[in-house]
């Protein structure tokens, strides 16, 4: 189980990349990896959107995000999470979160990443202040999953 | 009783605060808290509240050294 909160634009493709070369116990022991890949879109509630400052709570965030980690890793079979999430400035484009699930069956890998986001999206300590034309405003609630 | 008030994102702009200090007797919940805190404002409908990290009730009971945060509702993912 991995949880990073990062200040800095990462490459999805990359971490996972990394993660996994970084965990050879694992090879030939998993046969399913569910991924979500969270994304800044340039346009929300209709508006066109031209920047983004994700604010957080750190330790707060921290400590909700490994214990969303092991609620996953009690309720299901699972043999390897990971969760990356940006905060700071963030541009359209930019991959905002990172959850990855290792199991050896989809069975498992699927409805565990899929409990990962929707719980961070009600209980991580994070709110987004979209910058629109030359207003911003704090967004006021998640799109619904 | 000392307590450690924090404000997040629009909360933290409605009250113009980020980080609060209290050193006061009288305090018993987190409802107190907000009020010495905010100098008796009223409490945002939708507020969400912090206890030490753990998500609580303004009727929840604090004490010395506690951490309270006061934030709206959240939006990361």
């Amino acid at each position: 189980m991995a949880v990073e909160l990062r200040s800095e634009s990462f490459d999805p493709w990359q971490v996972l990349h990394t993660h996994q070369n970084e965990k050879p116990e694992l090879a030939g022991k998993f046969g399913a990896t569910s991924i979500f890949v969270g994304t800044m879109r340039d346009f929300n509630d209709g508006n066109d959107v031209q920047a983004m400052t994700l604010e957080h709570y750190p330790a707060m965030t921290q400590k909700h995000l490994e214990a969303i980690s092991s609620e996953a890793e009690q309720r299901w079979n699972l043999l390897d999470t990971l969760i990356i999430h940006r905060y700071g400035d963030i541009q359209p484009n930019d991959p905002i979160v990172l959850l990855a699930v290792w199991s050896a069956h989809r069975s498992e890998s699927f409805p565990a990443c899929r409990y990962l986001i929707e719980e961070l999206k009600t209980r991580a300590p994070f709110w987004k202040q979209e910058t629109t034309g030359a207003n911003s405003h704090w967004v006021e609630h998640n799109t619904p999953g | 009783m000392s307590i450690t008030v924090k404000f997040f994102a629009s909360l933290r702009e409605t009250i113009g605060k980020s980080d609060v200090s209290l050193d006061a007797d009288n305090i018993t919940t987190a409802a107190d808290v907000w009020r010495m805190a905010t100098d008796n404002h009223d409490p945002v409908g939708n507020m969400l509240i912090a206890i030490n990290m753990e998500y609580a009730s303004l009727d929840e009971t604090v004490k010395d050294g506690d951490e309270v945060a006061f934030f709206p509702p959240v939006t990361g993912g």
